[in-house]
């Protein structure tokens, strides 16, 4: 192995109690792709944070090349060479690809910006590297996939020579991802040294070169990529063998939730006349790569977006014109796509989260009946087992997948005869994820009609009795899972679908 | 130094922060006092004696804080929805003058009790109206409710100069621009005798309590903080945004204008244009020093009229301008926005 482009050393960081990073000690070399693979609340994003100089550590050192960098000072992070892609892109949506690139690199006095130089830089890295983007475009009419190059380009045209990225491929499609890890194969062989973050283990197996395994806080272990599987590695990062339920066959019901050519416009790709029937007892998946129509639908499932064409009949009722109010109601659950911006408001305690939805069911005469409201959270709390919560907690203090319990929980305790799952367990990790599932089986069971729209293929296939593809707001014929091989799902998923198929 | 985001805010911290940022802000006005020549301790010593030393001082006190309390009240509510009402003065001003134009003659013929609650509504709805204008330019086409507010306030102030001159000029005023009195029977009695203070205290404390259990305890209120705090989970869990906010609009400018009412029924008796000094804006203090909740509205209200009425004082006393008052009123208000921040974050090296 070559000398270390990269060393943090002994890294320890602690938020009051909590210590987020415990005597964390790893290497990168040149032309190297580390893997750091955790849970959620692991530490990888601490650790990263610490390395770039957002957060200072209380002890520890990173070393660049040998030299020690100042610590909290993202400046000198950047000036040794170090560039940070992050979960949650950091870009201006109202300025061009160039702009945001150049933004910050430039001395604040000069009134001019030397566009054609920088163009010619960006046009020679999206070259050199395989990242191709419209210099002009504004950043808010590109897709998430051209963000995240944007993101990177941004970062090597700061002449970074260590690239982190945190979690990459949270908001990617799988076809997308595979892209990324392409792209990010050639930048390491092309002298970039690379650590991405990552809990999910066929990436981590696909693309690294090293995997370097952090569990509560610690590096327990550290594997060359050649050398582990991802049984091991799972083990590893879960500290026990976990395994996602598997769906039972069952005969489904008749339908609950029909759709005739829905049509529906507004921000992002509009629906262009979809049909789909959920039958009771059944889970629909949606399958497609992000950006084709997916959050459009989901709008309309919610009632927060009116088609208008088309309609909506659910159990036999005309709801087209559907509010959020009436889902709730008439027994539709909803779990939004995104469920910090609308799932859950995080700043109200867990309580006033849980019964939100239905607050006027647990008020009487304008009066919210608190007591009443706090046990059926504290009663949510036990059935779904939301683990550091109280009636009383802020909700922002949740983890991800408990937060995602919480927004199950109110949707399946009322017992919905339909339930629309949005990307259910998007930057979940994997004991997560196999509790969502479980549950969405079990609603599944007992009659409910799921649709369940993901981009996780292997989700969508395995959890799913039938499976549609959305491509640019339109959906294919139906095929049943069984039959929902990668190439029938890859041709789907590229608007190649024939009705032959269609059950 | 950077800043990282606390796991969560202390209760404690809420509290302490405006003490805090007070205390800052007498610290940092201590310089200019002492530059305008006159000992710091002095000059506190003289506003405290100015505020409290007396019967009639208290009285008077109390008498500035009783509209505070309301127009701090307003932008409190509003605020907390994410509505930026700094609209407070002109709403004061149209519910002073709605309550003056009825209270002159129209209702006269009704009993006080019920001519009260006339001009109380009356007051209120013109107040809430002058801001619906705002809230539903907002809702509807996006437009700045901070900058439409605002500039309502001049509009207002002059329109009320206009009618002071010209339909609701008093001719006994001896040229003076003020408008006719409320009819004599329609004041409010003194609380105290032989001063100003009068029942509008009582009233304001009780609006605050009736505030305060509707923000805690209605799903009015809870549907009104998820709004505020997230708008889109909000209306993704079926808060009707818009009918929400609406609603907010007309308690927040009902609120400012019912201080005009109040007004006029107590102390003053009549619309000047320079009736207020600056009740509205120093609503918006009050409200941030209380970080917006009702019940601290009623102690920043106290503290906001004890600098006002000290600063009158020790300005006689000392001659250090009365302006130390809006000096320190702005320190603390930039002070408190700082230390609110420290709830929310921590520094590190």
């Amino acid at each position: 192995m070559t000398a270390p482009v990269l060393e943090l050393d002994g890294i320890t960081k602690r938020f009051g109690a909590l210590t987020a990073n415990d005597d964390v000690s790893l290497t990168l070399a040149k032309g190297e792709v580390l893997a750091l693979l955790g849970e959620n609340g692991a530490g990888k994003t601490t650790l990263m944070n610490i390395l770039f100089g957002h957060y200072a550590a209380d002890a520890g050192e990173v070393r660049v090349k040998g030299k020690p960098l100042p610590p909290g000072k993202p400046r000198a992070a950047i000036a040794a060479g170090v560039g940070m892609v992050h979960q949650h892109f950091t870009l201006a949506g109202n300025l061009t690809v160039l702009e945001n690139i150049t933004i910050g690199s430039e001395p604040l006095w000069r009134l001019t910006t030397d566009r054609d130089s920088a163009a010619k830089k960006i046009a020679r890295l999206s070259e050199t590297f395989g990242l191709p983007v419209d210099p002009g475009a504004r950043i808010a009419d590109l897709s998430v996939g051209e963000r995240q190059r944007v993101e990177i380009l941004k970062a090597l045209y700061r002449d970074a020579e260590v690239l982190i990225l945190d979690e990459p491929t949270a908001v990617l499609a799988r076809p997308e991802a595979e892209q990324l890890f392409r792209t990010l194969r050639g930048m390491a062989l092309g002298g970039l040294s690379i650590i991405f973050i990552s809990h999910k283990l066929h990436e981590v197996m696909s693309a690294s070169d090293r995997v370097t395994v952090l569990r509560g806080g610690r590096v327990v272990a550290e594997r060359r990529t050649a050398d582990t599987n991802p049984a091991e590695l799972a083990e590893l990062m879960v500290g026990r063998a976990v395994s996602r339920p598997v769906r039972q066959a069952h005969e489904a019901g008749g339908p609950v939730l029909v759709a005739k050519g829905l049509q529906a416009r507004g921000s992002g790709t509009p629906l262009d006349g979809i049909d789909f029937e959920v039958r009771e007892g059944e889970i629909l998946g949606i399958v497609g790569v992000s950006g084709n129509g997916q959050a459009m639908l989901g709008r309309v499932l919610s009632g927060l977006t009116r088609p208008h064409a088309g309609t909506l009949t659910y159990r036999g009722q005309d709801i087209t014109h559907l509010t959020p109010r009436d889902a709730v109601r008439m027994g539709l659950g909803r779990i939004p796509e995104d469920r910090h911006a609308e799932g859950i408001v995080g700043d109200l305690s867990v309580w006033e989260n849980a019964v939100l939805e239905r607050i006027r069911d647990f008020a009487s005469r304008g009066f919210v009946r608190r007591k009443a409201a706090q046990e059926h959270a504290a009663d949510l709390i036990r059935r779904f087992d939301i683990r550091g919560a109280t009636p009383a907690t802020r909700t922002r203090l949740l983890s991800g997948g408990n937060m995602q319990k919480l927004i199950l929980g109110r949707n399946l305790a009322a017992g919905p005869r339909f339930l629309l799952a949005n990307q259910p367990t998007r930057g979940l990790d994997e004991g997560a994820i196999a509790a969502v599932h479980r549950e969405l089986l079990q609603a599944r069971a007992e009659g409910a009609a799921i649709l369940l729209i993901s981009e996780d293929l292997d989700e969508a296939v395995g959890l799913s009795d039938r499976v549609q593809a959305i491509v640019k707001g339109r959906l294919s014929a139906p095929v049943p899972a069984e039959r929902a091989d990668a190439r029938k799902l890859g041709l789907m998923m590229a608007g190649v679908w024939d009705h032959a198929d269609a059950v | 130094m950077r800043f990282e985001r606390r796991e969560d805010v202390s209760v404690t911290a809420l509290l302490v922060a405006p003490f805090a940022a007070v205390l800052v802000a007498l610290v940092l006005c201590a310089g200019l006092i002492a530059m305008a020549g006159v000992s710091p301790l002095t000059a506190y010593a003289g506003m405290l004696k100015g505020a409290f030393g007396s019967r009639l001082a208290v009285t008077e006190t109390l008498t500035r804080a009783s509209p505070l309390i309301l127009t701090g009240l307003a932008a409190a509510v509003a605020f907390r929805a994410r509505l930026w009402n700094i609209g407070g003065e002109g709403q004061f001003y149209l519910g002073a003058l709605t309550a003056t134009a009825l209270g002159h003659a129209t209702v006269t013929a009704l009993p006080v009790p019920l001519a009260w609650a006339t001009l109380a509504l009356a007051g209120m709805a013109a107040g809430a109206l002058l801001l619906l204008i705002p809230a539903l330019l907002r809702l509807k086409f996006g437009v700045d409710e901070v900058v439409t507010t605002l500039l309502l306030n001049f509009i207002t102030l002059l329109f009320v100069g206009l009618m002071v001159e010209t339909v609701l000029k008093d001719p006994m005023a001896f040229g003076w621009p003020q408008s006719v009195p409320v009819a004599a029977g329609l004041r409010l009695p003194d609380l105290v005798p032989r001063s100003r203070l009068h029942i509008g205290l009582i009233l304001a404390v009780v609006v605050v309590l009736i505030v305060w259990l509707v923000q805690s305890r209605t799903v009015f209120g809870a549907e009104t903080r998820a709004a505020g705090l997230n708008p889109r989970a909000a209306a993704f869990a079926g808060v009707p945004i818009t009918a929400t906010l609406v609603k907010v609009a007309i308690l927040s400018g009902a609120l400012a204008g019912l201080a005009g009412v109040i007004e006029v029924l107590g102390p003053v008796g009549y619309v000047t244009t320079t009736m207020s000094p600056g009740f509205g804006y120093a609503g918006i203090v009050v409200a941030m020093l209380a970080a917006l909740h009702p019940l601290g509205v009623v102690a920043a209200s106290v503290f906001v009229a004890t600098i006002f009425v000290g600063a009158d004082a020790m300005s006689r006393a000392t001659g250090v301008p009365s302006f130390i008052a809006d000096v320190i009123m702005a320190v603390a208000l930039l002070a408190m926005l700082v230390a609110l921040l420290f709830t929310t974050y921590r520094v590190r090296r």
